[in-house]
């Protein structure tokens, strides 16, 4: 699973010596590097390896009303794979992945290349006010957007009944996915944006000046000089939104208040594994749907980052 | 920020393309500029009336003195929790993954290239997939519904160690720390004294990120916590929304649009100051290596 960091260190063609060689003197080898680290480490194996462990171990087991706690082995995860309601959940967010995060990367890229492009007039204005989104926690950016969308109080239903428009409710069956997508979007391209623009940033600038010797166009320069410059950026942060994408929590959750029949308790996989666990009480197939989550999103950040890196040469 | 100086010599300004964005700058205040409009609302014309107007009495002073007051100040409570997670929990982490970070970058030592791949594995892993396994461990120690709970998970941030490395390896020069050693410094008084100052932008970076990730953090709370005395805003905030379908019916949502308004601004205040820093920082962790 360390590909997915790695792999800008490779590409970017860094020296990457200070793991694999270390500088002689500078670096000299004793224990006290690990009075440094240790703190960290004590934490890091105590809150992200120790309850992977423990979640391993809990989906070996199966409570059973007669005889407690039974050894099953695989079981519970021979059944999450065969659980239909978690694959309803796995759909949802796959079609978020193919959809919502190609649409928002492009948007995000499209947004940096004009910012960066110099012919904006208050080019300032626009990157801060385009990132703002970032910092309003999703749980507040669901209510403003569940708000919006509503079609009993909220501006839909003002724009229906003041316009005489028949919009159809955002959170409907139909629409509830894509009106998920887009509080994502809302809230994620400002992000990506910035990821991209500071790569744009540091294209050394006598590629410009070659470029504008030989005559190129904006739009030749940007697709031959600054698109390639932005792979890497890209790549990272496609990896990021695939594992966010998995992730989709709190955003259905909160929308759910809006709309509890159209987005069920296990809208998302996240969202099934919270539910089995506190409405349900089923900790231990909680605990294998949890693992199964982890390596699916492992799994398709690991198959990206090879496509990408494959593409790259 | 004008054009770079080779960047295809002043481009000419265009408006349509000025144009164009301006939408993207409707679709990025559009939510935002409802919530403020909202704030100013009584709970009757919240519903009643157009988003995006203001309409009836303006209410917002009373609704920010109702939202600090309601429930017997539950608001000002949790905004106390929420400082408190985001000091020991976004605090602790930027701590730890300074020190490891550097630690990582400036010293060999035995066993480094395990812990490095251990924590590079650590990002990969999903904060939200080990919530549940982490409650289930935690409450079999009995951290749940305490704030150790939410702050000893928010104080792990392997991404923000990542940027630290990549900052210590860049930025602190190897022969400045050989020098300190020839003076007579050991390891921690030279990194008190040269290196911190050098690790500054970064550190501010990776500050502001987790200050960020644990101020608006809801799943990881809204699991480990029961009782409301201990919510954060985020938590606290869906709770009041979801009153309106308790069988008690007590919609509160005048209260809901201003408590999110109070919440915003002290985190976008922190982000629009110290701009300059995270920017930089931005730069150089997660592209430019």
């Amino acid at each position: 699973m360390a590909i997915v960091i790695q792999e800008p260190v490779d590409t970017a063609g860094a020296p990457r010596p200070v793991v694999a060689r270390p500088k002689p003197g500078a670096a000299r080898r004793s224990w006290v590097g690990w009075a440094f680290v240790a703190p960290f480490l004590v934490v890091f194996l105590f809150a992200i390896v120790a309850p992977i462990g423990y979640a391993t171990y809990l989906s070996l087991y199966r409570e059973q009303l007669v005889g407690g706690r039974k050894f099953v082995g695989v079981d519970n995860l021979v059944d999450a794979f065969k659980d239909s309601q978690l694959r309803s959940s796995f759909g949802r967010v796959a079609l978020i992945l193919v959809i919502q995060v190609p649409v928002m990367i492009v948007l995000a890229a499209a947004i940096a290349l004009a910012i960066d492009s110099g012919r904006l007039a208050g080019a300032r204005l626009f990157r801060i006010s385009v990132f703002l989104p970032y910092a309003v926690p999703s749980v507040i950016a669901s209510l403003m957007w569940g708000f919006m969308y509503g079609d009993q109080f909220g501006l839909v239903k003002s724009i229906n009944s003041d316009l005489g428009w028949h919009l159809p409710s955002p959170l409907s069956d139909t629409w509830a996915l894509p009106a998920i997508g887009n509080i994502i979007t809302w809230e994620y391209v400002g992000y990506n944006m910035l990821i991209f623009y500071s790569a744009l940033r540091v294209i050394p600038t006598e590629l410009f000046e070659a470029a504008a010797l030989d005559g190129a166009s904006q739009w030749r320069i940007a697709r031959s000089i600054k698109l390639p410059a932005l792979r890497p950026a890209i790549a990272i942060a496609t990896i990021f939104s695939i594992i966010g994408t998995f992730q989709l929590f709190n955003e259905p959750n909160i929308l759910k208040t809006l709309a509890p029949n159209v987005i069920s308790t296990f809208y998302t996989p996240n969202m099934y594994a919270f539910n089995l666990s506190f409405a349900g009480q089923q900790y231990n197939y909680s605990a294998a749907i949890a693992l199964v989550v982890g390596v699916v999103t492992a799994v398709c950040a690991y198959v990206f980052q090879r496509s990408a890196a494959r593409s790259e040469a | 920020m004008a054009a770079r100086p080779g960047a295809a010599a002043v481009p000419r300004r265009s408006w349509f393309l000025t144009g164009v964005m301006g939408l993207m700058l409707v679709y990025a205040y559009l939510p935002l500029l409802w919530l403020i409009i909202s704030s100013t609302k009584t709970q009757r014309s919240l519903i009643s009336s157009f988003g995006l107007w203001f309409h009836g009495k303006f209410a917002l002073w009373d609704n920010v003195r109702d939202t600090m007051t309601y429930d017997d100040h539950s608001f000002v409570r949790w905004f106390g929790n929420t400082l408190l997670y985001v000091v020991a929990g976004a605090g602790g982490a930027t701590v730890l993954a300074t020190l490891a970070g550097y630690g990582l970058a400036k010293f060999a030592f035995p066993g480094r290239r395990a812990v490095f791949s251990l924590v590079l594995g650590g990002i990969a892993v999903p904060a939200t997939a080990l919530a549940v396994p982490t409650f289930l461990m935690f409450s079999k120690l009995h951290l749940t519904n305490t704030p150790w709970g939410v702050i000893i998970p928010s104080m792990v941030s392997p991404f923000g160690m990542y940027l630290m490395w990549i900052f210590s390896r860049d930025a602190v020069p190897d022969s400045l720390l050989e020098a300190a050693r020839i003076d007579g410094a050991n390891e921690f008084q030279t990194f008190r004294i040269v290196s911190l100052r050098l690790l500054t932008p970064g550190i501010v970076t990776v500050a502001l990120f987790t200050v960020v990730a644990t101020w608006n953090n809801y799943f990881l709370p809204l699991i480990m916590l029961n009782d409301p005395n201990w919510y954060p805003l985020t938590v606290g905030l869906h709770q009041w929304n979801n009153q309106a379908n308790t069988i008690s019916a007590k919609p509160v949502f005048n209260l809901v649009v201003t408590g999110s308004l109070l919440t915003i601004i002290p985190i976008t205040a922190c982000f629009l100051s110290l701009q300059r820093y995270w920017r930089s920082g931005l730069a150089a962790g997660s592209v430019k290596q």
